[in-house]
């Protein structure tokens, strides 16, 4: 079914949407929040650039976006994925919990802020491009990818400042030796091998299905991986009174 | 060894000639308190671990037993009060926060205590509520601001979702981690067979709780702990966690060791990792923030269900809540400085937020005079403690109350305040099996429903001795209300004259 979203609040477009069959296509998307908040079992095409809080608490839908999104893509989501083909704005995949968010270009600040997981439900965040200051903030879970695809032509960073404040479960790997990078004390800073490798080339190949992109050239570089030192960040913090 | 600068608060007075050395005290107590010299045949005590729970009072069966305040004390002093003493010892000794645990125990007015109630007398009759209909229902929700008929006459009954309340009291968020299974289990019975609702706090729902949805207020706090899709559409609202009266301004920390079995599972975090939620909401920064979130969590139920934002009194409480109202809320909760917690540092706890009176008194004001009062529901919690206190809270302008530390009392909460050790002997503030059986949610629901069925009844009876014989009628009714021992910026902000005016 086709949306022609002109013209149309957020309201309408979820309801259209609900009303849909399986395959679903908006057009002229100028802005609208909320788009497919909670749904399941939908392919959405979106034209045009949707508003904040894309596909949040998304539970199994597959949401395509041609161009940009804005901030809070995938907040709370627990399955699906969300492909963006363009930049997406901050606080992408706030405490997402499961599915996969794909972004072709950047990402604003605090992408996967609280992401979790929970034995074989593992959150996946891929940022092809650079992604902005307080990356994996709180971090609990999942696996966050940072590509930085065409990062040094734009003379571009991969992450900005803070990366991994208050991380404290899951895994981040950002393809760049890292040297120019401050990280904070609790978490391990380390070259991505053996498991790590196999773990990252699954999730590469699936991104470069959705993008069009040669796996084997991204994996050929460095990528340096982070994980937290203690699950336990605060234990030492209290005394009982 | 080094010195042992605290001398235990408590003492273990055992009766000697009443003690069998039965040894139920020292099964009884997690804290390991009470140990068995088998040589002498005599039970002992290691004071020093010792919490008053009562516990092991409770359930000795010789009344053998009995915790009392230690007298041995430091020198007086009136400004370093014993207590201010022992927390710099805890501090030297650890470099530590000072982590405490339910409400604040200062001697902080409690104004509920200095305001008074009326009564009819001549000039209007009292209500008999034994033979006389009375109402203690409430409905929460946006309510249309004035009446429209359709082009035939007839009435337009479009109301936006509603929260229909046997009487004004709900049961406010604690969540299955910080509480036990058997503790969730006993609000969910009771809230169901009474008519009212529970609230799962910020740890999700456990599937064996679903069943009792419609009773049910699930919340969304900044750690976003066991929140998807079915659980938003499991409840009868959904509450948005902005702060909580115990500790406002700060997130929280579930330790790791709480983190176990089914409560990592419900929170969807591995087992032993710190449930961390945030101070902020990342994404909130902003009424037009906190809009977003309201209406993302509308749009994901459909409109079907209320959203109530959950803030803590704090100093400029009636402009926030005057911006929540605008939010796009259906309920606003208000959380009071002497609302309970399963763990706070003490600072906060005791130093931070104001008193639920007079941040209810000043909300419902401003809103009356903005002209919103209507499209918003107020409740308010921390501290309610009985339905005098939720009487003073209707006739001061909510619209209903949260109790949580009156629950857990019924549930057998002792209030020993160490909630934060994971050792509640009660089965209560614990994740541990054998303590959590101790709580059998049978009689944990009977209790909770013979507290709430008692405060219904105190509630119609305070209410016809006032000749009212509907909540509706008694909310905001200021005049009800009389001050005694407060000054007069205290009256003007409650709202009420003082006794004998």
């Amino acid at each position: 079914m086709m949306i022609d979203a002109k013209e149309l609040g957020y309201k309408e477009i979820n309801e259209k949407l609900r009303e849909s069959g399986n395959e679903c296509e908006i057009n002229d998307c100028l802005g609208q929040r909320f788009i497919a908040a909670g749904m399941s079992d939908k392919h959405i095409k979106i034209n045009g650039v949707p508003g904040n809080a894309l596909g949040a608490y998304l539970n199994g839908a597959k949401i395509e976006v041609f161009a940009n999104a804005q901030d809070a893509v995938g907040d709370t989501m627990n399955e699906g994925k969300i492909v963006v083909h363009g930049n997406i704005g901050d606080a992408a995949g706030y405490a997402m919990r499961g599915g996969k968010i794909f972004v072709g270009g950047d990402a604003g600040y605090r992408a996967g802020i609280h992401m979790k997981a929970y034995k074989e439900k593992i959150p996946v965040m891929v940022i092809g491009g650079c992604a902005g200051s307080f990356l994996g903030e709180y971090q609990a879970g999942g696996i966050i990818t940072v590509l930085g695809l065409d990062a040094d032509n734009r003379d571009k960073k991969i992450v900005g400042y803070f990366p991994c404040t208050g991380m404290h479960g899951g895994k981040m790997y950002l393809r760049s030796s890292c040297e120019n990078i401050k990280f904070p004390g609790q978490v391990t800073v380390s070259h991505a091998n053996g498991k790590d490798l196999d773990d990252l080339k699954s999730i590469i190949s699936e991104y470069c299905e959705e993008f069009d992109l040669d796996a084997d050239e991204i994996l050929d570089t460095e990528f340096t991986v982070l994980t937290p030192d203690s699950k336990n960040p605060y234990k030492q913090m209290y005394v009982a009174n | 060894m080094s010195i042992r600068y605290i001398y235990p608060e408590f003492e273990v007075v055992r009766n000697e000639n009443r003690c069998i050395a039965c040894r139920v005290c020292e099964r009884q107590c997690a804290n390991e308190v009470h140990s068995y010299n088998e040589e002498k045949n005599v039970m002992i005590s290691d004071e020093t671990k010792c919490v008053n729970c009562q516990r092991c009072v409770s359930l000795c069966p010789t009344r053998a037993l009995k915790i009392v305040k230690s007298d041995c004390t430091l020198r007086e002093n009136a400004n370093w009060q014993n207590d201010t003493i022992k927390e710099i010892y805890k501090q030297a000794g650890s470099g530590g926060v000072l982590l405490s645990s339910m409400g604040n125990p200062k001697p902080l007015p409690v104004y509920w205590d200095k305001i008074l109630i009326n009564a009819s007398q001549v000039t209007n009759p009292p209500i008999d509520p034994l033979r006389e209909p009375m109402e203690t229902r409430v409905f929460l929700g946006k309510k249309n601001g004035e009446i429209e008929r359709d082009e035939n006459g007839n009435l337009k009954c479009s109301l936006p979702p509603q929260l229909e309340l046997s009487m004004p009291v709900m049961f406010s968020a604690m969540s299955y981690g910080s509480i036990s299974y058997n503790a969730h289990a006993s609000l969910a019975r009771a809230a169901t067979e009474l008519g009212i609702l529970y609230n799962t706090g910020e740890g999700g729902l456990h599937e064996d709780f679903y069943v009792y949805g419609p009773n049910t207020i699930v919340q969304v706090a900044s750690g976003r702990f066991g929140v998807h899709e079915d659980y938003l559409k499991a409840g009868a609202a959904v509450e948005i966690k902005m702060g909580q009266g115990a500790k406002p301004g700060i997130g929280g920390h579930l330790p790791g060791a709480k983190i176990v079995g089914d409560v990592s599972k419900t929170r969807m975090i591995p087992e032993g990792s710190d449930a961390i939620s945030p101070a902020p909401h990342h994404d909130i920064y902003s009424i037009e923030d906190l809009r977003q979130l309201v209406f993302s969590l509308k749009e994901a139920t459909e409109y079907k269900k209320p959203v109530i934002v959950k803030v803590a009194a704090v100093h400029n409480i009636a402009a926030i809540a005057s911006g929540i109202a605008r939010s796009g809320a259906d309920i606003i909760a208000i959380d009071g400085f002497r609302g309970g917690t399963g763990a706070a540092p003490t600072r906060i706890r005791d130093n931070v937020g104001i008193p639920i009176e007079l941040a209810l008194a000043s909300v419902d004001q401003r809103l009356r005079d903005e002209g919103i009062r209507n499209t918003v529901s107020l409740v308010v919690g921390g501290s309610i403690r009985s339905a005098s206190d939720v009487i003073k809270a209707i006739a001061l302008g909510a619209d209903a109350c949260y109790v949580a530390t009156a629950a857990l009392l019924a549930l057998g909460c002792h209030l020993c305040r160490t909630c934060q050790s994971g050792k509640c002997n009660w089965g209560i503030a614990t994740q541990r099996p054998d303590l959590v059986k101790r709580l059998n949610p049978d009689i944990g629901s009977e209790r909770l429903v013979n507290l709430m069925t008692a405060w219904r009844h105190e509630i119609k009876e305070l209410m016809g001795g006032m000749g009212i014989n509907s909540i509706e009628a008694l909310k905001g009714n200021r005049l009800m209300l009389r001050g005694v021992g407060l000054n007069e910026k205290e009256l003007e902000i409650l709202g009420i004259s003082h006794a004998g005016e």
